[in-house]
């Protein structure tokens, strides 16, 4: 284990004065260190087997996703912190400058970023009616049907199915302006000019829409196993006391649901937070930037302008936030939760 | 709101016209759901029949309003006419699929293996490294869940680059293992917790080792489980888009990076566009059909206590 230590150590060591002076002793590039790494787990793992018997054969069960976890998050989000605080593109051959907190003014002075902070803003707001609608299907799907496995199956498809693939086709040919069933529709419908995606508004909502039709079965099938996993018997006392089915529902149902709701709701505030792929395929961020998430921005920022530096300090920002959020929400739902019950 | 509460107790209601009205109800806003899943499902295939001209005027049903073409697959060569002659496209779209079956394969099965290790060792055994418990541990792997993965691609970007990851199927499988880690971790560990630790216990007072009670007792039991993780694993794999479109350019491209790539210059060739949507999606749908009930319990993992 010890001579394992040493290894990774002295490859670390040789790299950097491989990559610092250029002309000693080192590998091409920074592979071995990641092989070093490898080794120097598997010699852990021995190592705590040999050393302390049965409590390291219990040891081993974790090691290697901790191992794991921690070489590919916790370096990375340093190294990204870092990166953060550079001037540095890809593109540009002077390399790579440490400019300290230019990037993070830079940032506050970003119309564009802001911009895209506010549309998650309204993205995750948009959760709200997500699940609405998804209770309703639970609903309908708990309800005595016939063919239940068929319209499980059936509405469970969405969420199989490639974002980029189907909301390319949604988004691009079924959307289309011209002959796009949807404009189609929406024209008989009376809208004289079904345009999805150059009012910034509309053009917001079709990309809740087509987020929308990706994610609600994830919402209705956590309900559902929420409505199916609740007791008839409480339901039988509430028609038996002749409540009608509003009163049932609202007095039974929905307070008895209230924990899976709040824990499929904040799922699927999570996966919203990274939303990126449909923005990208579809709008690339447009009109003018109006549909961006902050993951598409970033990306963009990236592909279009090899801005690694500045790219980086948006992500660490919105770390932050989201970090913020998340566990200010967790805490807010726990409260929730405890004072309805 | 209204409409939730009427379907909801439907069947107890008692005067048959109301019943009668409560099942159309029902039975409409099943179907009507039912169209807006698989419309786009259904338009996405049959545009891959079309030619030019159906797809400009908006024919929607095949035979009737337009006759089907063998068009956007023979562009991909994978039309009856053409699937035995050589075809570049089709190489090239063999070589995306298989790309995407590696990647979202391997990294599923190295999810599973360190995922469930480190699931069933936490729901089994009171670790503590330095001043971390195992309620610390479970929420350190769970907290990678709400990591967005704009934060870590610009990063790996950078250290792929360094390392020579850039455009390897290796360097997605890792990073696919690390997105489905959390996922896996906690349906594992919500499965491991359901089998009772008095099994194991009689399986080591009849001489097995810790690995060997896991291994022959446990493991067969929350085979379910962990098919299902490994099944939702999938899935998110085979969807990704976002680090394969930033990580990769011409060796290790997945499919939905190469649906992407496809827009943009001279217009856009609705038929090919719609068969290679197709077959993006199309292994998905199968998996879909077929293993509903593991997905179903994947998901719903832990939701309910």
């Amino acid at each position: 284990m010890a001579v394992a230590t040493l290894g990774l150590l002295a490859t670390i060591v040789l790299e950097i004065l491989y990559k610092g002076s250029a002309d000693a002793i080192g590998f091409e590039t920074w592979r071995p260190v990641v092989y070093a790494y490898v080794l120097w787990g598997v010699a852990i793992g021995i190592g705590q087997v040999l050393t302390r018997g049965e409590d390291g054969q219990r040891a081993l069960f974790l090691l290697p996703a901790l191992l794991f976890t921690i070489a590919m998050v916790i370096f990375p989000t340093l190294f990204g912190f870092y990166i953060a605080l550079t001037d540095w593109n890809l593109s540009s051959f002077s390399g790579r400058k440490f400019n300290g907190l230019d990037n993070f003014w830079q940032m506050l002075a970003d119309p564009y970023y802001r911009n895209a902070l506010f549309n998650m803003v309204l993205y995750v707001l948009a959760v709200a009616v997500e699940y609405v609608i998804a209770f309703g299907l639970a609903l309908l799907l708990n309800a005595q049907i016939r063919a239940r496995k068929f319209f499980r199956v059936v509405f469970l498809m969405p969420l199989m199915l490639s974002p980029v693939a189907v909301s390319w086709m949604i988004g691009k040919s079924l959307m289309e302006y011209r002959f796009g069933p949807a404009a189609t529709l929406a024209r008989h419908l009376g809208w004289e000019n079904p345009a999805f995606f150059s009012d910034p508004i509309i053009a917001r909502i079709s990309i809740m829409i087509l987020d929308a039709w990706t994610f609600i079965p994830f919402m209705m099938i956590m309900l559902l196993a929420g409505l199916q996993a609740m007791s008839r018997e409480v339901l039988e006392a509430a028609r038996v006391d002749g409540a009608n089915a509003w009163q049932t529902f609202w007095q039974v149902t929905f307070p008895l649901m209230l924990p899976v709701s709040v824990t499929a709701v904040i799922l699927r505030i999570i996966f919203k937070l990274k939303l990126a792929d449909i923005i990208i395929t579809v709008t690339s961020g447009g009109p003018g930037g109006a549909t961006d998430s902050v993951s598409s921005f970033i990306y963009r920022e990236y592909r279009d302008r090899s801005n690694v530096g500045y790219g980086t300090m948006l992500a660490m920002a919105y770390l932050v936030i989201i970090v913020v959020f998340v566990t200010w929400l967790l805490k807010f739902a726990n409260r929730f939760v405890r004072n309805v019950n | 709101m209204s409409v939730q509460t009427t379907e909801y107790v439907a069947s107890e209601i008692r005067s048959p016209a109301s019943f009668l009205a409560s099942r159309v109800f029902i039975y409409g806003a099943l179907a009507f759901w039912a169209f807006i899943c698989l419309f786009p499902i259904y338009w996405t295939v049959t545009t891959s029949f079309k030619t030019a001209v159906d797809v400009t005027q908006g024919h929607l049903i095949p035979f009737v309003d337009f006759q089907p073409d063998w068009k956007g697959w023979r562009s991909l060569g994978l039309s009856p006419d053409s699937i035995f002659q050589t075809s570049t496209v089709r190489e090239e779209f063999l070589k995306r699929f298989m790309n995407s079956v590696i990647t979202s394969v391997g990294a599923s099965s190295l999810a599973i293996v360190i995922g469930s290790l480190a699931a069933y060792g936490l729901t089994r055994y009171r670790y503590h490294f330095a001043w971390f418990k195992n309620e610390d541990i479970s929420f350190f792997f769970l907290s990678q869940l709400i990591l967005p993965p704009v934060v870590l691609a610009l990063p790996f970007l950078v250290l792929y680059r360094e390392v020579g990851l850039l455009d390897t199927r290796i360097g997605l499988i890792l990073l696919y293992t690390l997105m489905v880690l959390p996922i896996v971790i906690w349906i594992t560990r919500d499965q491991f917790n359901s089998i009772p630790v008095e099994l194991e216990e009689a399986a080591l007072v009849d001489g097995l080792s810790i690995w060997g009670a896991f291994f022959r007792i446990v493991m067969p039991i929350a085979l379910p489980g962990m098919v299902a993780a490994f099944i939702l694993a999938m899935v998110l794999c085979w969807n990704e888009y976002f680090f394969a479109a930033l990580l990769t350019s011409t060796d290790a491209k997945t499919i939905p990076v190469m649906v992407a790539s496809q827009t943009g210059s001279q217009g856009i060739n609705w038929w090919s566009m719609a068969a290679l949507a197709t077959a993006a999606i199309a292994p998905l749908a199968v998996i879909g059909i077929a293993l509903e009930r593991y997905l179903i319990m994947g998901m719903t993992a832990g939701a309910v206590k």
